[in-house]
């Protein structure tokens, strides 16, 4: 038999609802205040420091982290919670996002305590903004191609290279990179990779805004020419970065941020249609809420694995694969849903430009932080293909 | 199999896997599997499952009994177990205790209503009522002036018009004509047609979700049998992707079916927007599931798959007719749809953050 899937029916415990609460309220608040609107993905100014740190003030970044470290030691369930409400709100996440999902807690397993006892507790209060450098020119899915050398000198070590398409690199403080310490072996094509952190607006470093064809600059060319970077900002094993970029993931491809990125056309399909919509635009609204009702119930479910100290590889790939594909299918079916909306109805012009805006986001959503292809190839690994 | 979690669920399958092992049954033309799997299930207890001690069944939770739903989904199994089980349910939900002997529930569809006259007998047509022909009883839900009345009828008191699913198991139209029942009680208040239809979508998701998960079991492992072009088809990427695709498609139908399940396990009240998302989504998502799947399984097997003496159809059939009984993923979109946009578009994220 192959290994069987599991997704055990886990429910978010009460205390997750009262936190949801609090949550809601904060938005709310900000929304009335004009930090940020709903109804606009698209606005140009995603990056919004002020908002950052008052999240970080509530104590909702880090919040699985060691208090000795500025977290809060909560749940991984209540991590989850937050994550959603945010989402669905569209709030401005991108300036602490990575660094509370991803960098922080590489830094919390592989950073000398010097480093985590100086940038943890400045993550946690959201006023840092963290970068992953993985992809170069060259090597994209192909991670393990990747070339920038980290060559050795007195006391650290040269960064050359290029990193391409790293969100947020502008704006970023920090950016966890691998870059090249040796050469790959010919038993091991993976060997040779090295974990850094790299400081940002640093000398030998430079920062090349890209456009996208959402009309937005949120990724960018990272050129690094004789960067200096001490030794103690290698973070793991010399060479074994490959031992280290895949233990993560599964907190990484399983979250809600992987299905509900354009969900806010679904919303607006809803208001458009009244309270009373025709059979097709029922039947296409029902299906795509049993749909997103599905991804939830498994998302939730892997949060749930994850919590308990189990490792659901498979599926918390099979979360992205389906999540990120939904999505960005979803403004599609609105689309076509949306044929049948009166001419008057009140948000029309809203969900007008927020379709043109998912439209153009959707492609990006099966390619960042992982294609569909890598994705299924490590589902099929899982199933004893490869 | 799938790892099983108590003894109710493990009894199940080695009575599956002892006495309706597909590979057997399939080469089996005259059924002669049939009698002898229903007697083990009996003896077990199972097709009672839902019956308390005292109205003759064997008294075991929900859960449980999903459990059975679950591993008879994958063994893809034709005789009336979930049936029965449904009816035993029913039956036990107005305290009239349960026959021996396979049963079947009626109406097996929102659409169709059965109505109790002022005479205390019954009329009115079901339609796709699944093993009709096989049950001795029926256990009917009927509406009339009083309200709804759970009632056990004589099957043979019935006219029935035979028909076949997809994979030649009865699905017949049951045509009461003043039938006087052999008991009939009131409903419990609050209880309905939705009820029945809700437990019948979450009966079918489970079987779906388990027959995806044998499709995808032998789809595995028949690409790692079969050579092409000089190595196994696993090794193609082409088919790892459809694959992959098919466990995506399996692991939704599981987590959609179990999550029902559990809502209904632990739920007091079957008139709540929350367990009709739960149960209906889980109906919704697990037949899509089903044509995904099957489709890709079948890709997968090349012409050996469309044989009659393979197995794979007798799960793929079996999951798309299931598709159809208590409501079809088309009729149950379109009630979420309106219950949706009903409670407003702000009151979407709400619902589903509920679950």
């Amino acid at each position: 038999m192959t290994a069987a899937l599991r997704f055990d029916p886990i429910r978010l415990p009460p205390k997750c609802e009262e936190l949801r609460r609090e949550v809601r309220a904060f938005l709310a608040e900000e929304i009335a205040a004009g930090t940020f609107s709903p109804f606009k993905p698209n606005r140009e100014d995603t990056d919004v420091p002020e908002f950052s740190r008052k999240v970080g003030a509530r104590g909702w970044i880090g919040m699985t982290w060691p208090k000795r470290y500025g977290g809060h030691e909560r749940s991984f369930l209540e991590r989850y919670v937050v994550t959603e409400e945010m989402r669905v709100a569209n709030a401005p996440t991108r300036r602490f996002f990575v660094a509370d999902r991803q960098s922080g807690p590489v830094l919390l397993k592989y950073a000398p305590e010097h480093i985590k006892a100086d940038i943890l507790p400045r993550i946690c209060r959201g006023e840092l903004c963290f970068a992953i450098g993985m992809s170069e020119p060259n090597s994209g899915s192909d991670l393990f191609a990747a070339k920038t050398r980290a060559t050795r000198t007195d006391g650290g070590y040269l960064i050359n290279g290029t990193k391409i398409w790293t969100s947020s690199a502008h704006i970023a403080d920090y950016m966890i990179a691998i870059f090249r310490t040796s050469q790959p072996t010919k038993e091991n094509r993976r060997h040779g990779l090295t974990q850094f952190l790299v400081k940002m607006k640093q000398p030998g470093i430079k920062v090349n805004p890209i456009g996208q064809i959402t009309g937005q600059f949120e990724f960018n060319e990272v050129v690094f020419t004789d960067h200096f970077i001490p030794d103690d900002h290698v973070l793991g094993e010399i060479d074994g970065a490959w031992k280290q970029a895949t233990s993560e993931l599964a907190y990484e491809r399983s979250g809600p941020e992987r299905f509900l990125e354009t969900y806010y056309v679904l919303t607006e399909l809803v208001r458009a249609v009244g309270a009373k919509p025709d059979t097709r635009s029922a039947e296409g609204i029902g299906r795509l809420v049993a749909q997103l009702h599905t991804m939830r119930r498994m998302s939730v479910s892997v949060a749930g694995m994850l919590q308990a100290g189990k490792e659901p590889v498979v599926e918390a790939s099979i979360v992205k694969d389906i999540g990120t594909v939904w999505e960005q299918q979803l403004p599609h079916r609105v689309r076509e849903l949306a044929a049948f909306v009166e001419e008057d109805a009140g948000n029309r012009e809203t969900l007008e430009q927020q379709l043109s805006f998912a439209i153009k986001t959707a492609p990006k959503l099966t390619i960042q932080g992982g294609t569909t292809e890598v994705l299924r190839g490590i589902i099929a690994r899982g199933l004893g293909l490869r | 199999m799938a790892e099983t979690e108590n003894i109710v669920v493990e009894t199940a399958e080695k009575i599956f896997s002892d006495l309706a092992d597909t590979q057997t049954i399939n080469h089996d033309k005259n059924g002669a599997w049939k009698a002898p799997l229903w007697q083990a299930l009996t003896e077990a207890g199972l097709p009672l499952s839902w019956v308390p001690e005292d109205c003759g069944g064997s008294g075991a939770s929900l859960a449980d009994g999903f459990g059975v739903l679950g591993a008879s989904g994958r063994f893809a199994i034709a005789v009336p177990l979930a049936e029965t089980m449904l009816a035993g349910w029913l039956l036990a939900q107005a305290k009239i205790p349960s026959p021996d002997g396979e049963m079947t529930v009626a109406p097996a569809s929102p659409k169709d209503r059965i109505t109790l006259n002022a005479d205390g007998t019954l009329s009115g047509r079901a339609r796709g009522v699944p093993f009709a022909k096989q049950a001795k009883h029926i256990a009917v839900l009927a509406g009339g002036a009083s309200g709804t009345s759970i009632a056990l009828v004589d099957a043979a008191k019935t006219r029935i018009d035979a028909g076949l699913n997809l994979a030649n198991d009865n699905s017949d139209a049951v045509i009461l004509d003043r039938v006087a029942p052999l008991a009939i009680k009131p409903a419990p208040k609050g209880f309905d047609q939705n009820a029945l239809m809700l437990m019948g979508c979450v009966a079918r998701s489970l079987q779906i979700a388990g027959s995806l998960e044998t499709m995808l079991d032998i789809s595995v492992r028949y690409s790692n049998e079969r050579v092409a072009f000089e190595k196994k088809i696993a090794k193609f990427q082409a088919v790892q992707h459809n694959l992959a695709k098919l466990a995506g498609e399996s692991a939704a139908a599981l987590a959609a079916a179990t999550s029902a399940a559990d809502a209904i396990a632990n739920s007091t009240s079957y008139n709540d927007d929350a367990l009709f998302l739960e149960a209906v989504g889980a109906k919704i998502r697990c037949a899509e599931a089903a044509e995904k799947g099957a489709g890709i399984a079948h890709q997968v097997h090349g012409a050996i798959g469309f044989t009659i003496e393979h197995v794979l159809h007798r799960y793929s059939l079996r999951a798309m007719s299931w598709r159809d009984d208590f409501g079809s993923e088309t009729f149950w979109a379109v009630e979420l749809g309106k219950l949706v946009a009903l409670r407003g578009a702000d009151e979407l994220w709400p619902l589903v953050a509920s679950r």
